[in-house]
C-alpha cells in the first residue's frame, strides 16, 4: 500500500458517532462528519463514482476522498445543526475506498457511493449538478477527475435513452452488416448554401451513407440555416434517386435558444430529413428535450461532442469521456462521436474501445485495460451508434474495422473531399475499401495483417481507391495519448 | 442505365464490388451461419429505397446449418425470377438485436433503369421530393 494512504487509514479521525459532539458548532474533518465509511457496502440502488484525486501537499488522501464525498453531496465547510432536522446519514455520500493510482505518484482513486434519494429521476442535469457541481474547485485538491460511474438499474430505468437506437436506425436506412460511411462537409465555414449542397450531393452519390454539418455551422452571415437545409435536402434526395439507397445528412440544429432549435428541427422534418444533429455544448436539458422531440418525430439524433476536450482530455482533472458517454446514452442520443484511435484527435485505442462498448453493449463488464471500472447493466436501453471522425482515410480501413466492428459510422471528411479526382471519387474509394474489407473479414482473412494487401487488390479494379492510397497511404498520426489506461500500456496505433 | 459511379443500384453490403461468385456468396453465408444467423432469400421488381418488404422466397431457414442448402434456395429463386433483384438476408435473434444482420444483392436485372426524382414546388422555396422508379411504370412481371 501507499504510505500516505496507510497513514490516513490509521489516523484516529473517524466518524464521530456521539451526536452531541458531532453537531457542536465548529469545524470538523470530513471523515469525522461521516463521509468516510470504510466498511460501507454499496447497495444495488447506489450510484457509485470513481474519482481520481490529487490532494494538496500535506492533505491526507482519505480525508480528501471524504471531502469529495462531502462536497458532492450534503457537506458545507462547517457543522450545521440543521442536519439534525433530516435523515442526514442518507444524504451523505460515502467514500468507502481509497487507493493510490498505479504509477502516478500523488494521485489516488476514491470510490464514493450515493444513495438513490439524492437524484431526481430522468435528469442528467441534476446528477451532474451533484457529482461535478462544486467539488472540482475544492481548494484542498490540486486536481480531481471523475473516471467512471456505475448508474444503478433503478436510476437507469428513469431515462428513455436513445430515441431511435442503432438497430432501428439500420432498419430505417436499410443498411446492414457493415459500418456506415459519412463525411463532414469542408471547408466548414464560408461555403454558400448552394455550393455546400454540391458537396453533399457528390459525396452521397459517390457512395457515402451520410454527410454532416460541422459543429460550428449554425446560421452565420455566409449561410442562413434555411438555405442550407433546402440545398442539402436537394442533394440528399437527388443522391437517393441516383443510387437507389436511403441517404441522409446531419442537419445541425444548434442555435442560441431552445425555441430556435425546435424551429430548425421542425423545418428539417418538414423537408424529409432522416436525421438532425446537435452539439454537446448546448447542455444536458437541451439534449434531453431534443431527444424527446426526436422520439415524437421519428428522427435520428446525432450528437457532435464539441467542447468535450476541455474537460475530458487531461488525465488528472475533469471528467472522463466514458462518463460523458454514459450520461449521453441515458440522456438519449442516437449517434455520438467517440474517437478514431488512429486519426488526428486524442484517443488511445483501448480507451476508445471502452467508449464504444459503453455505446453498444447491453451490459458492460469490468474491463480495466479499457478503463471500465464498473459493471453497468443498461436494462435494454437502446444502443448508441458510435461515430469515428477526424483524420481517418481509406488506407486505415482494416484497422478501423478491426478496432470497432460493424456498428459504427466511419467519417472521412478530408479523406473524401480532398480526393485528387473529386468528391465522388473520394466516396467511391471509401465505399470500395469498406466493402472489400468487410467481405475479406467475413471470409476469414486476417485483415489486420493482410489489410494493406486487400486494399491494393481492390485498387486494381477501382482507380479512385488507388488514387486515395497513393495520396494518403502513408499518413498516420503517431502521438502519445494523454488519456490512457492506468492498467495497461498501449502504444498508439501505426 | 444508371449513371452513378457503379452504374447500378447500390443497396446492400457489396454493391460496389464486382459481382460475388457463387463461391464467394457461399463464404458469406458460412460466416452468417457461424454467427448463428438464419438466412432468407428475397426478391423484387420494385427496388425503391423505401420498399422495405421484398417478396420472401420461402421462409427464413432457421434450422439450416449448411451453406449449400441456402445456395440451393438461391438457385431456385434465380431460376424462377432470373430478371428480378434477389438479396440474401441474415436474421439475428439475439436479445437487443432481433433484426437483420447482413443483406446483399446476389441477382440483378440485365438492365437497371434506376429512378427519377419528382419535384413538387411547395410553399416558399420548399420542394417535396418523390423518388420514382422508372421500372414500376410497367405492370408487375413486365418490368425488367
Amino acid at each position: 500500500m501507499n504510505a500516505l494512504v496507510d497513514a490516513g487509514l490509521q489516523a484516529d479521525a473517524t466518524q464521530i458517532t456521539d451526536a452531541k459532539k458531532r453537531y457542536s458548532a465548529g469545524v470538523l474533518k470530513y471523515r469525522q462528519m461521516g463521509y468516510w465509511v470504510p466498511d460501507y457496502v454499496p447497495k444495488d440502488t447506489d450510484t457509485i463514482c470513481l474519482f481520481r484525486i490529487t490532494p494538496q501537499e500535506g492533505v491526507d488522501p482519505v480525508e480528501a476522498g471524504a471531502a469529495v464525498a462531502g462536497e458532492s453531496s450534503t457537506a458545507t465547510w462547517t457543522v450545521v445543526w440543521t442536519d439534525r432536522l433530516t435523515a442526514c446519514e442518507n444524504y451523505r455520500a460515502k467514500c468507502y475506498r481509497v487507493e493510490p493510482v498505479p504509477g502516478r505518484p500523488g494521485e489516488f482513486f476514491a470510490w464514493v457511493a450515493y444513495d438513490i434519494i439524492l437524484f431526481e429521476e430522468g435528469s442528467i442535469a441534476n446528477i451532474t449538478a451533484s457529482l461535478i457541481g462544486n467539488v472540482f474547485s475544492f481548494k484542498p485538491l490540486k486536481a480531481a477527475r471523475l473516471e467512471d460511474i456505475r448508474v444503478p438499474v433503478a436510476l437507469v430505468k428513469t431515462f428513455k435513452g436513445p430515441p431511435t437506437g442503432l438497430i432501428v436506425e439500420r432498419e430505417r436506412l436499410d443498411k446492414f452488416g457493415r459500418p456506415l460511411l459519412g463525411a463532414t462537409t469542408k471547408p466548414k465555414l464560408g461555403l454558400s448554401a448552394r455550393n455546400y449542397g454540391r458537396v453533399i450531393y457528390e459525396g452521397l452519390k459517390g457512395g457515402l451513407d451520410f454527410m454532416k454539418d460541422d459543429e460550428n455551422i449554425n446560421s452565420q452571415p455566409f449561410m442562413h440555416w434555411r438555405d442550407r437545409f433546402l440545398y442539402v435536402m436537394d442533394g440528399v434526395n437527388k443522391a437517393s434517386a441516383m443510387t437507389g439507397e436511403v441517404k441522409g445528412s446531419y442537419l445541425n440544429v444548434t442555435a442560441g435558444t431552445m425555441e430556435a432549435i425546435y424551429e430548425r428541427a421542425e423545418f428539417a422534418k418538414s423537408l424529409g430529413s432522416v436525421i438532425i444533429m446537435i452539439d454537446l455544448i448546448v447542455g444536458w436539458p437541451c439534449i434531453q428535450s431534443l431527444s424527446e422531440w426526436c422520439r415524437r418525430n421519428d428522427m435520428i439524433l446525432h450528437l457532435h461532442r464539441a467542447g468535450h476536450g476541455t474537460y475530458t482530455r487531461q488525465k488528472n482533472h475533469g471528467v472522463s469521456f466514458r462518463v460523458i458517454a454514459k450520461w449521453l446514452r441515458l440522456a438519449g442520443v442516437d449517434h455520438m462521436h467517440t474517437g478514431t484511435a488512429v486519426g488526428k484527435l486524442e484517443g488511445d485505442p483501448m480507451t476508445v474501445q471502452g467508449y464504444y462498448n459503453i455505446c453498444r453493449e447491453a451490459v458492460n463488464q469490468v474491463d480495466l485495460p479499457r478503463g471500465i471500472y464498473f459493471e453497468q447493466d443498461w436494462c435494454d436501453l437502446k444502443k448508441v451508434m458510435p461515430v469515428a471522425s477526424g483524420g481517418i482515410h481509406a488506407g486505415q480501413m482494416h484497422q478501423l474495422l478491426h478496432l470497432f466492428g460493424d456498428d459504427v459510422v466511419l467519417q472521412f471528411g478530408g479523406g473524401t473531399i480532398g480526393h485528387p479526382a473529386g468528391i465522388q471519387a473520394g466516396g467511391v474509394a471509401n465505399r470500395v475499401a469498406l466493402e472489400c474489407m468487410v467481405k475479406a473479414r467475413n471470409e476469414g482473412k486476417d485483415i489486420v495483417n493482410e489489410g494493406p494487401e486487400i486494399l491494393r487488390k481492390a485498387a486494381q479494379f477501382c482507380t479512385p481507391l488507388k488514387q486515395a492510397l497513393d495520396t494518403w497511404g502513408d499518413i498516420s498520426f503517431n502521438y502519445t495519448s494523454t488519456d490512457t489506461s492506468d492498467y495497461a500500456v498501449t502504444p498508439a496505433m501505426a | 442505365m444508371m449513371t452513378n459511379p457503379t452504374g447500378r443500384i447500390t443497396q446492400g453490403q457489396f454493391s460496389f464490388l464486382p459481382d460475388l461468385t457463387d463461391e464467394e456468396i457461399t463464404a458469406q453465408i458460412g460466416y452468417g451461419l457461424q454467427k448463428g444467423y438464419a438466412w432468407s432469400v428475397e426478391y423484387t421488381d420494385d427496388p425503391h429505397p423505401r420498399n422495405t418488404y421484398w417478396e420472401m422466397f420461402g421462409m427464413p431457414m432457421f434450422d439450416l446449418q449448411d451453406a449449400a442448402g441456402v445456395m440451393m434456395e438461391l438457385d431456385n429463386c434465380r431460376k424462377t425470377f432470373p430478371g428480378h433483384y434477389i438479396r440474401l438476408m441474415a436474421f439475428d435473434s439475439t436479445r437487443g438485436v432481433e433484426s437483420i444482420a447482413m443483406s446483399f444483392i446476389v441477382n440483378r436485372p440485365a438492365h437497371e433503369p434506376g429512378f427519377g426524382l419528382v419535384r413538387q414546388e411547395a410553399e416558399g422555396r420548399n420542394i417535396r421530393y418523390t423518388v420514382h422508379s422508372y421500372a414500376t411504370d410497367k405492370p408487375e412481371a413486365q418490368r425488367y
